[in-house]
This record gives structure tokens, C-alpha cells and sequence, in this order.
């Protein structure tokens, strides 16, 4: 009897862990399919003239998705230029400053933000960029995906410099160099693989958000270098194209994707070589 | 060579000034305070714009299925349905898969290289663009469902409360692993041992050992999905069908409270719908900022205890 | 006492509302090395750390007292300037991780954005590293970062850093505690050549160290200045019998 209580044990042992596995490979399929589907479908829009051609009116063929493609740059370009000297200044704050009723607050702050969902982010760019000028734009749109940014590099520089040795700042101090020299030319620099990981990890997240762009930049079917006007991404287009009932759009849509995951799967794994490759060994 | 020392040593200059110390000591300060204020602006700003809802309505809003811009009549009970009933949903499939996932990584084949490729792989499921589910989820999986529902018999619309629940939780499998799997991985060996001698079967350890150990990083890895998918938008949008009428069944379309900002914010017409709108997103803000709360506790009451 | 480089007056340090170091009177002869010994715990490096201000950086320390470097004030003085005059080198060798070897040597200059010419930079690399004794072993690896050096290699690098701002007085803390024995024995006889040039101030809790390198010794004991002489005195016949306690290990 007792034999059976165990036999029934050893099987139920061996279907766990099968079913562990099982279901494990099984959560791995999604990414293959997506992926799968997504060259399927749209390596065959892929082309020189995709990349570099503006999109036709439904009904012709061809056409590309070049200003999509300069509008996501913008994009990325707006949101990076508050949110890197930002975010890494608050990142050196929070640890200079490990305890501190300041340093508390701005923690919390940082998990709020980077909870925060990124439609609410559209509506406030919405709020207090597009309604004070009157248009949509691809400063709104850039702003909002700015906010997104923020709490990302302003972790990973905090996190970052946390693992740096006390005994390096203290050695530069006690040659006679000035705090603010300090930080900049040593701390700084010993820290750079991991923030520059944080920034590209930051960049990797926008540059695939629709949401935030829907009632900010808008979108435009031409090109636009222009940041007070509105101004397509890859995203947008994306969802404009596959949401429409036009086969010639969905084609475009699917080329488009390629080229999207193409560029946020890049920028993961350069940051994961960033951050193995210039790692800063004490 | 003591001429050169000498020399330049003494020669140092002033040190720079007090002023431009202090100067770069506030820039740091006044950094860490946008950071505050900015959070603090994001609310004020939600709640101001929502001033006009929220006077017109009160509490009601909460209450009411009605959604209706030509009367300028809205209540958010419809999108509150609907994003809890697709948020729990999605929670609800992925969770046997993260599960696995966690055990696996941390458990079973730690250190491996099957591991470090799993581990891999989530992460490339966590960074894909959340329009590309949409997509996918729109050309692929619809067209199976709405198979399905001509199999069972249901008006087969394809979009709906269980496509979107579907594409949500193939989103939020990463998340719901992720910290689950770190902490699997942190059990200290005696009490495993313990088990061992004992004469458990490695399943018994991981059940009645492992994953009540661990279970507060499971928990926070939960609630870390749980607030991915309340927020998620468009993956949503694509596939929920848009309807603003409160879904009756997995197999009726819906529409979430992002999805419906999503949907209607740029044809908003009126001061009215645009505010209740903007009310809902600050119903969104404010359960977010909730769940992140709840699972920040509960992340520091596992670095505790580990 | 011949030539005082350095003194304190009744200094007392805390951090908070520990008093750490107290009401210590401490005169330093010049170009001489004194060795601060006491078991661990006693303060001797927060005393140090109080001669180049590096004590004041740690939220919530404070100082009673006076430092006065020849004569002058300390703390009336700008930290910066103080602290090209005192070098310090740490328990663990810190080079600067992201900067060649040449460059370690003359970051006190570079990182305070100061021009020196090539040849006066090469001249100074060149004398420091000769000074700190490092000189014949890494002279044709100038170009490479200081991370493949050796522990004791590394503290002669720290050490060449701090000489090349020609500063008064050299602090060491525990300079070997992380070395092994024949590096340290290498840093202990480059400490005895150094004081021809400069005035040394070594903390040890190494009882034998101390006998083996310093001139003069201070004794601290919980934060108090229990005796001060010659060493060869101070070892041989302590006047206090706190002193000779520690000497003969009945505590560590």
C-alpha cells in the first residue's frame, strides 16, 4: 500500500516537472509566431524605396514609409534632450544622497512615473502642450515620451553609481579636486557603461509607444522636419495602416513592423553589449 | 625634476570658486525636485481637467453604463468592466505559464543554458511594441476566435473580451516571471535539503517548500503584470471590438478605460465628453499608482525577509 | 619638538553624537614618520581623516578643536587648497579605473583641469612613479589602465598620485592591511625612504609595523590620546600601562 502511495508520488513528480517544461516552451511560441508572421508578411514590402519613399494614396502601389521613419528620430531625438541631463542629475542626487527624506520622495516619484500608464502621458502632453499651441506637434509628442524616459535613466544611474566604491570619490576629494570635478570626471565615467545601457534600454521603450503619439504628434502622411508641426512614427503608422480596411496598407503595415522590432530588438541587444563589454571592473 | 614639482605644485590655482560648488550641488537638488513636481503637476493636471466631469456627474459616474455624447450623458462602468474583466482574465492564462517559467529558470534548470535562452526570450517578449500584439493579434488570433465562436454558436466577431484577454496575457508573461523566478532562485539550500532528507520528491519541495517561500516575490511579480495590463492601450484597441455597451460574455466585444481614450479623445467634441475622458485616465492614473504602491511593499517585504 | 609640520589642539571629532576621537593634542615633526597605532576602533583614522577634512564629508560629523598646519588654521582654510597640500592613501588602493596608468599618476592636476605641458607631465609621471618606487616595472605599460597591477603595485600607484601634487604631508591609512607580505614589505621601505621628502603619518593597528618603519608614536586608545614618543622608547618602556597592554596583546 505504502508502495502505491509512492509510485503515485514519483509519477506525480515526473509530470510536474514535464509539465514545467511543457508550458515553458509552450510561452515561447507567441514570440516565434509574431516574429514568424511579422517577416512573413512584411519581408516582402521590404525594399530600398521603403525605407526612403514617402506613402502613396490608397490605391496605388508602392510607397514607403520614410516619414515615419525621420519621425520617429525626431521623436526619439525631442525626448532625449530633457530626459538624459535630467535624469542622470537626479540619478547622481539619489546617490550622493542615500537617505534622505528628499531622496525617499523622489523614489516614490520616480515608481509613479514609471507606472504611470503612457495614454495619461498623451493626455497631459495633450493638456499642456497641444492645447497651450493650438496644433499637435512633434515637440507634445516628444515631451510625453520624455516623461517615459525619465524614470528609467534616472534608475539606472542611481543603481549604477550605487555599486561604485565610496574609496573612489573619496581618493579624488582627498587630491584637492572639487565635488563637482568629482563627480563629473571620475564618477561619472566609472559609471558610464551602466547609464548608457539605461539610456538605450529608455530609447528601446519609446521608440515602439503609440499611445502617448495619438493626440500629441498626430501623425502626417508627408514628411515633416518640422517640431511644431505635426509629424508621423513608425508606431502610428503601424496602427493607422492596420487598422484600415485597405490589403495595399496592411502590406505597408507589415513591411513597417519589420522594421520596428528590427530596430527595438538592436537596440536591446546593443545595450546588453554595452553593458557586458564596457563594464567598469574595481 | 624638484623644479617641476615645485613649481606647479605651488602654482595650483585657487580652488574654484564656492560658488560654482554650490551651484552644481542645487542643480542636483533642483533636478530631484522636477522629478517630484512633476509627478505632483501630472495629477493636478488630470484632476483640474476633470473638474467639469466630475461636477456634472459626481459619483454617479462610477455607476452608470451610460455613455452617450450626443446627450452628454457618460459614466465609466462599461470601461471599468471592461478593463477588469481583461486585466483578470489575461492574469488568469498567463499565470500557469509564468509560473512554469519562474520554476524553471530558478528551480530546475539554473545556470543552464536552456535558462539563460528562456530567460532570453522573455525579454524579448517584454520589449516588443505593444501595436505589434495589436497587429498580430488583429490579423491572427481574431480570425481564430471567430472561428471558434461559429463553432460554438456565438456571433462571431472575432474582436472581443477574449482576444484582447488572449494578446494581454502573452504580454504580461515576462512580468508576472520575472521577479518570481529571482526569488525561486534565492531559497536557501538547508531548508530545500531539509525537505530532501525528509524524502520529499523534487515536486513536493517545489510546492510545499519553494513556492510558499517565495511567494512574496510571486506576489510582486503579479501585481507587476496586473499594472501592465490595466494600462495597456493599444494591443487592446485593436482587438476589443470598441463597443461601448457593458459586454455580456468573454465572446462580446468591450472596450477598456485606455482603449476608450485611445478610441475617442481626438473626435471628443464638447467640453463635457472631453473632461470625462480625461476623467477616466485619471481613474487610470490613480489604480496604477495603487498597484505600484502595493507591489513596491510588497518587493521591500521580500528584500527583507530574503 | 624640532620642526612641527602639524598640530591639533584639543581636537575632538563625532560622528553625530559619537564622540569618536577625543580632545586629542598631537604635535607632527617634519620629515619624519609617525605612526598613529590603537586597536580597532580607537578613532586613529577618523583623526587623520580630520587633518585633510575628509572626516567633514560624512553627514552628520563634526570637529571640536583645532588643526593647525604650520600655524595655520586648517578649517579656516578652503578644503580644496588643504587637500593639495595633505595627500592621503586609502586602506584599499583606488586607482582610477577609466584612466592610463600616466594618467592616474597626474590626475590630481587633470582632473582639476590644470595645463601642463608634455614635457613637464612626462617629467612628472616619471619622477612620481620613481619616488613611489613603481617606476622600472611599469614604465613601458604607461598607456594601459592601472586594473592589471598587482595589489601592491596598485598602492605604489596611489601612492605616486598622491606625491605628484608635492604635497606637506603624506597620510596613509592602513596602507598594507590589504597586501600581502612581501608587497608590504616594499611599501614599508618606501615609506622609510619617503621621509626625506615628506612629512609621513602612517595608522596602523600592526604593532610591528609600527616598530618597524616610524620615529615617533602615538598611541590612541578609545578616541584618547594615551602616549606619545620616540618608538624605540614608546616599545621599549611605555609609560602608561594602557600602552604597554596593547603592546604586549593583551588587547587587539
Amino acid at each position: 500500500m505504502g508502495e502505491d502511495r509512492i509510485k503515485l508520488r514519483m509519477v506525480k513528480d515526473r509530470a510536474f516537472i514535464g509539465g514545467v517544461v511543457v508550458l515553458s516552451f509552450l510561452s515561447m511560441v507567441p514570440l516565434l509566431l509574431i516574429l514568424f508572421y511579422i517577416l512573413r508578411n512584411g519581408i516582402s514590402s521590404l525594399s530600398w524605396e521603403f525605407l526612403i519613399e514617402l506613402p502613396r494614396p490608397v490605391g496605388e502601389k508602392g510607397g514607403g514609409v520614410a516619414n515615419a521613419i525621420v519621425g520617429s528620430l525626431l521623436l526619439v531625438i525631442i525626448a532625449s534632450l530633457p530626459a538624459i541631463p535630467l535624469g542622470v542629475s537626479a540619478g547622481v542626487y539619489l546617490s550622493e544622497h542615500r537617505d534622505g527624506r528628499l531622496s525617499s520622495l523622489v523614489r516614490l516619484a520616480v515608481e509613479v512615473l514609471h507606472g504611470t500608464p503612457s495614454i495619461v502621458l498623451g493626455i497631459i502632453a495633450y493638456l499642456w502642450l497641444v492645447t497651450t499651441m493650438g496644433r499637435f506637434s512633434a515637440l507634445s509628442g516628444g515631451i510625453a515620451l520624455s516623461i517615459m524616459m525619465l524614470p528609467v535613466i534616472v534608475r539606472a544611474t542611481e543603481e549604477t553609481l550605487k555599486l561604485i566604491p565610496d574609496s573612489l570619490k573619496e581618493a579624488a576629494l582627498a587630491l584637492g579636486v572639487p565635488y563637482h570635478r568629482t563627480i563629473l570626471k571620475v564618477v561619472l565615467p566609472a559609471g558610464l557603461s551602466g547609464i548608457m545601457t539605461g539610456i538605450m534600454i529608455s530609447v528601446a521603450r519609446i521608440a515602439g509607444e503609440t499611445a502617448p503619439l495619438l493626440f500629441t504628434a498626430f501623425g502626417n502622411p508627408f514628411m515633416n522636419w518640422n517640431i511644431i508641426k505635426p509629424v508621423n512614427a513608425l508606431p502610428l503608422l503601424i496602427y493607422n495602416y492596420a487598422t484600415s480596411p485597405y490589403p495595399e496598407w496592411h502590406a505597408i503595415a507589415w513591411g513597417a513592423s519589420c522594421v520596428l522590432v528590427g530596430l527595438v530588438l538592436s537596440l536591446n541587444i546593443v545595450a546588453r553589449i554595452i553593458a557586458s563589454r564596457w563594464k567598469v571592473q574595481f | 625634476m624638484a623644479n617641476v614639482f615645485s613649481n606647479k605644485a605651488r602654482a595650483l590655482p585657487q580652488a574654484p570658486s564656492p560658488l560654482t560648488q554650490t551651484a552644481f550641488q542645487r542643480i542636483l537638488l533642483i533636478s530631484a525636485l522636477v522629478v517630484v513636481i512633476l509627478v505632483l503637476a501630472i495629477l493636478l493636471s488630470l484632476i483640474i481637467s476633470s473638474f467639469p466631469s466630475l461636477k456634472a456627474f459626481g459619483l454617479n459616474f462610477f455607476f452608470s453604463t451610460t455613455w452617450d455624447p450626443v446627450s452628454s450623458r457618460f459614466g465609466a462602468v462599461v470601461f471599468l468592466a471592461g478593463t477588469l474583466l481583461t486585466s483578470f482574465l489575461a492574469l488568469l492564462i498567463c499565470l500557469p505559464f509564468s509560473l512554469a517559467i519562474s520554476i524553471f529558470i530558478g528551480e530546475y534548470f539554473r545556470e543552464r543554458i536552456l535558462s539563460s535562452l528562456l530567460k532570453q526570450v522573455t525579454e524579448l517578449l517584454a520589449g516588443i511594441p505593444s501595436v505589434i500584439y495589436g497587429f498580430w493579434g488583429l490579423f491572427v488570433l481574431v480570425p481564430i476566435v471567430r472561428n471558434l465562436e461559429m463553432k460554438l454558436g456565438v456571433l462571431p466577431y472575432g474582436v472581443g473580451i477574449l482576444s484582447a484577454s488572449v494578446v494581454l496575457s502573452v504580454m504580461i508573461v515576462p512580468y508576472a516571471a520575472s521577479i518570481g523566478r529571482e526569488v525561486i532562485a534565492l531559497v536557501p539550500s538547508d531548508l530545500k535539503e531539509a525537505g530532501y532528507s525528509l524524502g520529499a520528491t523534487r515536486q513536493e519541495v517545489v510546492t510545499k517548500i519553494i513556492l510558499p517561500y517565495a511567494r512574496s516575490g510571486i506576489l510582486a511579480g503579479i501585481l507587476l503584470a496586473l499594472g501592465r495590463a490595466l494600462g495597456e492601450t493599444m494591443a487592446v484597441t485593436m482587438v476589443i471590438g470598441n463597443s461601448n455597451i457593458i459586454p455580456r460574455g468573454i465572446f462580446s466585444p468591450g472596450n477598456t478605460m485606455a482603449s476608450v481614450i485611445a478610441n475617442e479623445f481626438t473626435e471628443a467634441t464638447g467640453a463635457l465628453y472631453l473632461s470625462s475622458l480625461i476623467e477616466i485616465g485619471l481613474l487610470l492614473f490613480i489604480v496604477e499608482v495603487i498597484i505600484n504602491l502595493i507591489g513596491r511593499y510588497v518587493i521591500k517585504r521580500v528584500t527583507v525577509e530574503v | 619638538m624640532e620642526g612641527t609640520v602639524l598640530r591639533t589642539e584639543a581636537l575632538s571629532a563625532y560622528f553625530g553624537e559619537n564622540r569618536v576621537v577625543n580632545k586629542v593634542s598631537l604635535s607632527i615633526p617634519e620629515r619624519k614618520v609617525t605612526t598613529v597605532m590603537g586597536p580597532s576602533g580607537c578613532g586613529k583614522t577618523t583623526l587623520i581623516r580630520c587633518f585633510n577634512r575628509i572626516h567633514e564629508l560624512i553627514p552628520g560629523a563634526k570637529i571640536e578643536g583645532r588643526v593647525l598646519l604650520r600655524e595655520e588654521d586648517v578649517y579656516a582654510m578652503d578644503a580644496i587648497v588643504l587637500r593639495r597640500r595633505i595627500g592621503m592613501v586609502f586602506q584599499r588602493p583606488n586607482p582610477f579605473p577609466t584612466m592610463t596608468i600616466y594618467d592616474n599618476v597626474i590626475a590630481g592636476y587633470k582632473l582639476n583641469g590644470i595645463e601642463l605641458s608634455r614635457e613637464e607631465r612626462d617629467i612628472m609621471v616619471e619622477g612620481s612613479l620613481k619616488k613611489a618606487a613603481l617606476w622600472d616595472e611599469v614604465k613601458g605599460h604607461l598607456r594601459r589602465k592601472g586594473t592589471f597591477l598587482s595589489g601592491g603595485q596598485q598602492q605604489r600607484l596611489c601612492i605616486a598620485r598622491a606625491l605628484a601634487m608635492n604635497p606637506d604631508i603624506l597620510l596613509l591609512d592602513e596602507p598594507t592591511s590589504a597586501l600581502d607580505p612581501k608587497a608590504t614589505a616594499r611599501i614599508e621601505k618606501l615609506i622609510v625612504e619617503l621621509k626625506k621628502t615628506v612629512t609621513l603619518i602612517l595608522v596602523t593597528h600592526n604593532i610591528a609595523q609600527a616598530g618597524r618603519v616610524s620615529d615617533f608614536t602615538a598611541f590612541l586608545y578609545l578616541g584618547e590620546l594615551v602616549e606619545f614618543g620616540p618608538t624605540e622608547k614608546l616599545h621599549t618602556a611605555p609609560k602608561d600601562k594602557r600602552t604597554e597592554e596593547f603592546l604586549t596583546g593583551k588587547f587587539g
